[in-house]
């Protein structure tokens, strides 16, 4: 068991060395790709790659936060994400704080390039898009009132 | 090898000695088994150096890594350029304005990097328009010209733009004297009598690099040719060498080079500023533009000025001296230590070191030789330091290392010559392909010069290249000269014409280079912060688009009510915030090119429909995946039919089929 996991390792480090041919934009033929997480257990798929960590969130809504994020989602989201489940460039963001933890969303739309090569969540939703999330280079506050602004848009109150 | 066979028939004799050098080895001989290793850049890895180099009669800037010699950016400067839409956009346009109207073509050529105690900072990279005298400021933060400034009462600015160690001034020197004044319109053959030269001072703003012409100094009428500033002790002065001091106004080739000397003129800018103060200048009403563009904006403004204050140094008498140099000088150099000024006769057979602290002295001591049009002479012996004997023939350009050294280049026996200039031996020379004109070490003209390399852009590259037809790139040669002797490593093909160019370690402009705009700063009179804010307005006749684009599609994509004769402006906003993700924008029939949007950037493209119909238009720079599919249609309707202007993205509502 030991040497198959040797054995993994190393075929998921190799993959990882090729990593960079994930920068295309042309999808990955065949099956779901081996991801550099399921080889790697320090890699948290709940939380994803990225600064942000056990992020507080409170269960009502901060309305200032809010309308912020409102700001945001119009210059740097609203061409690509509506506010219904309807995909347009990327998926719909209805559900999408139900669908994935508050450090996975912060963590992706802030390191979006790092997350497209190691996180098979994010490796899906390419699949299925085929447009790469733009960086749009979000500051921490931006990203953090987005959110906020996603659960404005997911009912909470 | 035709050119120079009269040459060598001429001075077969008395050159005996560098007929060795005139004739250039094969590259099999000139090139030793390491120069690969020398220039090779590994696949992802950067340049140790960025070159700024002279596009000549193209009227750009173009930029080279070394020692790859790969061309990494064609900076649009003097000349329209449908890649970039620069001199196309309604933005950029502005920059090519002039008091002759829009000019879409020039001749680029010097460069010039900022300094900061007379060392390169990498801030700003200037360089002069010949034809229709302008200088332009380069932002090294983010490669583009930010500001062109037109020059008065001058014609063919060739001494230009070299400028004084803390980036004081840029001075603009005429090649052609002209009339001056209020009556131009004189007789050509009254060249002694009425045409006069000038020398500019351009004052550029510490901070903002914004640029003024401070004063004008009125001349003589000769052809200035180069120049460069003080530095260190001589910092306060300027060197200009000129030609055709027979002035002569027809078959200069022979009546230009009868004396046997004509002049470097030494000027005083600090005694010229304290007249400015004493408010000795004489404000002359002259037309000149000056644009700048504002990267918030993302806009060129142009404005026409209307005077200069002009100095006259033949009644203000210590501002200027000349000192006669061989052979109508080229080049004009001066040391890293401020105390050796090199003068080059293009037609001389050795090249004379003058001494700043000697010229000096002969000023204190009036050791002139007279006046030349109301200017004193100092006597050559007395501001000579020495004369470098049989260095080559035809000396152009010189360039230093900072150990002692000077590397000058010679067109006629088309070579580089590495001397000493304490004891003005020569210490080794190497054959350049072929004809070099100038010649550059980073940081070669400052006081602290990075010599690594030594570059040459020759003027002739016949069988350097693969043959591409009657036209040729000009080739550059790499010489590494970190050893006693200079070694050829590498040619590379350059654009234009390259003639002095500038080379800066990388790190100082690298880290200050900007990725993207960031769309919150837009401050564009007709930016689109969002797709909810894009709109289609009709005012009279004129149709504004405030489009978006990102990653794939443009909003709106469909437009209708436009009408024949419509001015259509498309404002374009870039939405992305990611570096190096432009689009791009074209419309069919559109007939002033294309636009090339910046992440966060809004650039505007005029379009004037002459036909009813559909047009599409679409993304010209590949972006992802679904690049083909960023596009859109635009209706332009009949006059008489009336359709309403309309604009949507994602709207798939069948229309009734045309009737």
């Amino acid at each position: 068991m030991k040497k198959m996991f040797l054995i993994l390792s190393l075929a998921v480090g190799l993959y990882a060395c090729s990593g960079n041919a994930a920068k295309q934009e042309t999808p990955t033929n065949g099956s779901t790709p081996a991801t550099a997480e399921s080889g790697n257990p320090s890699y948290d798929p709940e939380r994803g790659a990225g600064k942000f960590k056990d992020v507080a969130v409170s269960p009502t809504l901060d309305t200032k936060m809010a309308d912020a994020g409102l700001k945001v989602y119009e210059v740097k989201c609203a061409s690509c994400h509506k506010l219904t489940d309807e995909k347009l460039v990327g998926p719909g963001w209805k559900d999408v704080t139900k669908r994935h933890k508050a450090d996975w969303i912060l963590n992706f739309v802030t390191n979006t390039d790092e997350m497209l090569e190691k996180d098979s969540k994010a490796q899906a939703m390419l699949e299925l898009c085929l447009v790469r999330m733009p960086n749009q280079n979000l500051s921490d506050e931006e990203a953090r009132n987005a959110y906020e602004y996603m659960r404005k848009n997911d009912g909470v109150k | 090898m035709k050119p120079f066979n009269q040459t060598f028939l001429l001075l077969t004799v008395a050159a005996a000695s560098w007929l060795q050098a005139c004739k250039p080895n094969n590259a099999a001989t000139a090139v030793s088994g390491d120069a690969a290793a020398k220039t090779y850049v590994a696949p992802g890895k950067y340049d140790e150096f960025y070159n700024f180099v002279s596009g000549g009669f193209s009227g750009q800037l173009s930029v080279y890594g070394l020692p790859s010699g790969r061309l990494l950016r064609v900076i649009p400067v003097f000349s329209v350029d449908p890649e970039k839409g620069y001199g196309y956009s309604e933005n950029s346009k502005g920059m090519l304005n002039t008091t002759h109207g829009f000019v879409p073509w020039d001749d680029l050529h010097h460069t010039e990097l900022s300094q900061t105690n007379g060392e390169v900072d990498g801030r700003w990279v200037f360089a002069n328009a010949n034809n229709t005298p302008r200088v332009a400021r380069v932002d090294l933060k983010t490669f583009r010209t930010a500001e062109i400034i037109e020059l008065p009462n001058s014609a063919g600015n060739h001494s230009s733009p070299f400028i004084t160690e803390n980036t004081e001034y840029v001075v603009a020197g005429t090649r052609f004297s002209v009339p001056i004044g209020d009556n131009q319109d004189v007789a050509i053959s009254s060249y002694k009598q009425n045409f006069k030269g000038s020398l500019s001072f351009i004052s550029v703003d510490k901070t903002s690099g914004a640029m003024d012409i401070a004063f004008q100094l009125q001349t003589p009428g000769v052809n200035f040719d180069l120049s460069h500033a003080g530095k260190g002790p001589s910092h306060g002065w300027f060197f200009f060498s000129c030609y055709n001091s027979e002035q002569a106004n027809t078959l200069l080739e022979v009546n230009a080079s009868q004396r046997d000397k004509d002049f470097i003129l030494a000027v005083n800018w600090k005694k010229a500023e304290e007249y400015l103060k004493a408010g000795k200048g004489i404000k002359k009403a002259s037309k000149y533009s000056r644009s700048r563009y504002d990267e918030k904006t993302h806009q060129a403004t142009s404005e026409i000025l209307n005077e200069v204050t002009v100095l006259d140094p033949v009644v203000l008498k210590d501002i200027c001296y000349l000192i006669p140099c061989p052979k109508s000088p080229h080049g004009c150099d001066v040391d890293p230590s401020g105390e050796y000024i090199v003068g080059s006769g293009k037609l001389a057979a050795l090249i004379p070191v003058f001494s700043y602290a000697k010229m000096q002295k002969a000023i204190a001591d009036k050791a002139f030789d007279g006046e030349f049009e109301g200017i004193p002479v100092i006597k050559y012996e007395a501001a000579l330091y020495g004369e470098v004997q049989k260095p080559g023939l035809g000396p152009l350009h010189t360039e230093f290392d900072g150990k002692g050294n000077a590397y000058t280049s010679f067109f006629v026996s088309s070579e580089i010559v590495k001397w000493n200039i304490k004891d003005l031996k020569v210490l080794d020379r190497v054959p350049t392909y072929y004809s070099i004109g100038h010649l550059c070490v980073p940081g070669g003209d400052s006081k602290k010069p990075n010599a690594k390399y030594v570059i040459a852009y020759n003027k002739i590259t016949k069988d350097r290249y693969l043959p591409t037809g009657p036209e040729l790139a000009q080739s550059a040669q790499l010489f590494d000269i970190s050893g006693d002797k200079m070694q050829l490593i590498l040619d590379f093909p350059t654009i234009g014409e390259p003639h002095y160019a500038q080379a800066i370690a990388a790190d100082l402009v690298s880290k200050n280079s900007v990725k993207l705009f960031k769309i919150d700063d837009n401050a564009n009179q007709y930016v689109t912060k969002g797709e909810k804010e894009a709109k289609v307005v009709r005012e009279g006749n004129k149709v504004h688009v405030y489009a978006t684009s990102i990653r794939s599609h443009f909003a709106p994509d469909n437009i209708e009510g436009v009408k024949v004769g419509d001015e259509v402006y498309f404002h374009v906003t870039n939405l992305e915030q990611d570096w190096d993700i432009p689009h791009g924008f074209a419309v069919k029939g559109a007939n002033n090119a294309e636009l090339l949007i910046m992440p966060g950037e809004t650039q505007t493209l005029k379009w004037v429909p002459e036909k009813a119909g559909v047009y599409p238009f679409y993304c010209t720079d590949f972006c992802s995946a679904l690049h083909q599919e960023m596009s859109g249609y635009i209706r332009v309707s009949s006059p008489g039919n009336n359709v309403p202007i309309s604009f949507s993205l994602g709207k798939t509502n069948d229309a009734e089929p045309a009737k």
